[in-house]
């Protein structure tokens, strides 16, 4: 009887999203002039899932919400934000509370920048974090191992971060996430200034971690990077989701991709077309009645801009568009 | 005209060179992409080139006279990350015209907008700072332009806007462009050339 219900439970945690995040939105709280106090919403009714075993990448352009997904997944936004909506992880409601109990353990994100290192503290000690007296043997060994994997001179360890080149401090962000036993990895733009043969290493590690039945999500504005990887592809753009695609939807000139913005960010590749729209993403300030991609659409019409498009299902994956069908 | 280092070595360390008897030259409006492992010292040869490292042996020279110390440096570079590039307790406008009075068809041509002059550096996105550093970088006496991994922190759309904006001024005027990039793509569509570094590095 035990056995059965365990297998059941398995059965429920390969088909149940671990992390589901539903229609939030983030507002930071500014003083505009003197005590009057503005909202500026950054992230507006967002919802994305992750799953066991998958990579979901989340790709999009900077400033469009993508870190900050990530710092509200973890609950370490600064004071001034207020975060709406649902989150769940592992079936259970996602409290302030609980992001602090599980980040760390159950939950480990690969930060963007060299700055989340302490400039004063030597690497080793960093990527080890707090361990209890016992362990800290154990832990040595595993985190020479890691440093072994990925390319790091012993050495490297007793450096401090300024000693590193960009390639180095992305190692050695990475072996930070590979060090703990967290089930869902969020990894913040792990690839950018790594070298070809580099950056094909970091991917496999990310797939391993999936293989091993890690969720993970893979935040990056590099499409190639997480076509290699992913399972599915969430595109956003100021601070919204505007479609879910399946790795396969990337392809020749993207006529299977779902919405004009992720047509436009295919094309706009070096190894495509290198073709430019024009204009830039809205500023948060910026109040938009209709669609976020409005200004900047090609297939624009009178609906567009009256009211945010609701996502549909098409194809097998999800857009927010009007002119989809 | 012709941008040159010759036998440039350098280390960081003592008896630790990471670059050795290095030899480059740059034409002027020629574009010359230059690929390298990750910590191989590209960004070490791009600074030197521009003049922010001095403790370095060889030569580097434009048309082979040596680079005056003082003045503007017709040699300019452009950094990965813009945000670590500008004084964050400036507005834009101050960030911008330091060097030199911007044009404003260099304003335009970027797409740089005139409300964000009054804003903040921090109040800006990468993409957005990225144009104040390359617009600034542009002045008239600019004669070659260092472009250190510039868009690398960039999604697609905005590199290839930010790409053709350089094209088209740098034809004009004339520049000779390095490109370091790991994006192999992105260097084939740019460049005219491209070497590597390994190649020419004795380490």
């Amino acid at each position: 009887m035990g056995k059965q219900a365990e297998i059941i439970a398995e059965e429920k945690n390969k088909t149940e999203a671990l992390l589901k995040v539903e229609d939030i939105s983030l507002y930071f709280i500014q003083y505009a002039s003197g005590l009057r106090q503005t909202e500026l919403k950054v992230i507006s009714n967002l919802s994305i899932e992750a799953y066991r075993g998958e990579i979901l990448a989340v790709v999009g352009s900077s400033g469009s919400g993508k870190s900050l997904l990530a710092h509200a997944i973890l609950g370490i936004l600064p004071s001034n934000a207020k975060l709406d909506g649902k989150m769940e992880y592992n079936g259970q409601k996602l409290t302030q509370e609980k992001k602090e109990e599980i980040r760390g353990k159950e939950i480990a994100i690969i930060p963007q920048t060299i700055t989340y290192l302490d400039p004063l503290m030597r690497i080793s000690n960093q990527v080890i974090g707090c361990v209890e007296e016992k362990n800290e043997g154990l832990m040595k060994k595993l985190q020479r191992d890691i440093f072994q994997r990925y390319d790091l001179k012993p050495d490297v360890e007793k450096m401090f971060p300024h000693e590193l080149s960009g390639g180095m401090t992305r190692r050695v962000l990475v072996s930070t996430a590979v060090i703990s036993s967290a089930k869902l990895i969020i990894a913040d733009e792990p690839t950018p200034g790594l070298d070809e043969k580099t950056l094909n290493e970091t991917l496999s590690y990310f797939k391993d971690m999936a293989n091993k039945g890690c969720a993970v999500i893979l935040i990056t504005h590099d499409i190639e990077a997480a076509l290699k990887i992913s399972n599915k592809i969430a595109v956003f753009y100021a601070g919204t989701v505007l479609e879910v695609a399946n790795v396969e939807d990337f392809k020749n000139d993207g006529e299977n991709l779902r919405h004009p913005y992720t047509k436009a960010l295919w094309n706009a590749l070096p190894q495509n077309k290198f073709q430019i729209i024009n204009g830039q993403q809205p500023m948060p300030d910026e109040v938009i009645d209709g669609c976020i991609f409005y200004e900047r659409c090609s297939k624009k019409n009178d609906l567009c801009s009256k009211g945010i498009p609701q996502f549909k299902k098409v194809n097998g994956g999800v857009v927010r568009c009007n002119n989809v069908s | 005209m012709c941008l040159e280092g010759e036998n440039i070595s350098f280390g960081y360390k003592r008896n630790n060179l990471i670059l050795h008897n290095v030899n480059i030259s740059l034409e002027s409006g020629k574009l010359l992409g230059l690929i390298g492992d990750s910590g191989s010292g590209k960004s070490t040869l791009c600074k030197i080139l521009a003049g922010y490292e001095n403790n370095y042996q060889g030569k580097v020279s434009i048309n082979g006279k040596e680079i005056p110390p003082k003045g503007y440096n017709p040699v300019q570079l452009v950094f990965q990350h813009p945000e670590k590039a500008v004084n964050p307790k400036w507005k834009m406008k101050d960030i911008l015209n330091e060097g030199n009075n911007v044009s404003q068809y260099i304003l335009d041509s970027f797409g740089i907008k005139q409300n964000w002059l009054n804003r903040w550096p921090n109040e800006l996105s990468g993409g957005e700072l990225q144009r104040f550093a390359l617009a600034r970088a542009l002045g008239p006496k600019t004669k070659y332009l260092i472009a250190d991994e510039i868009t690398t922190m960039l999604d697609a759309i905005t590199q290839a806007q930010i790409w053709n904006t350089v094209l088209d001024i740098v034809k004009e005027m004339s520049i000779g462009v390095l490109v370091v990039s790991h994006e192999k793509n992105l260097i084939k569509k740019l460049c005219h050339e491209i070497v590597y570094l390994d190649d020419i590095n004795d380490v």
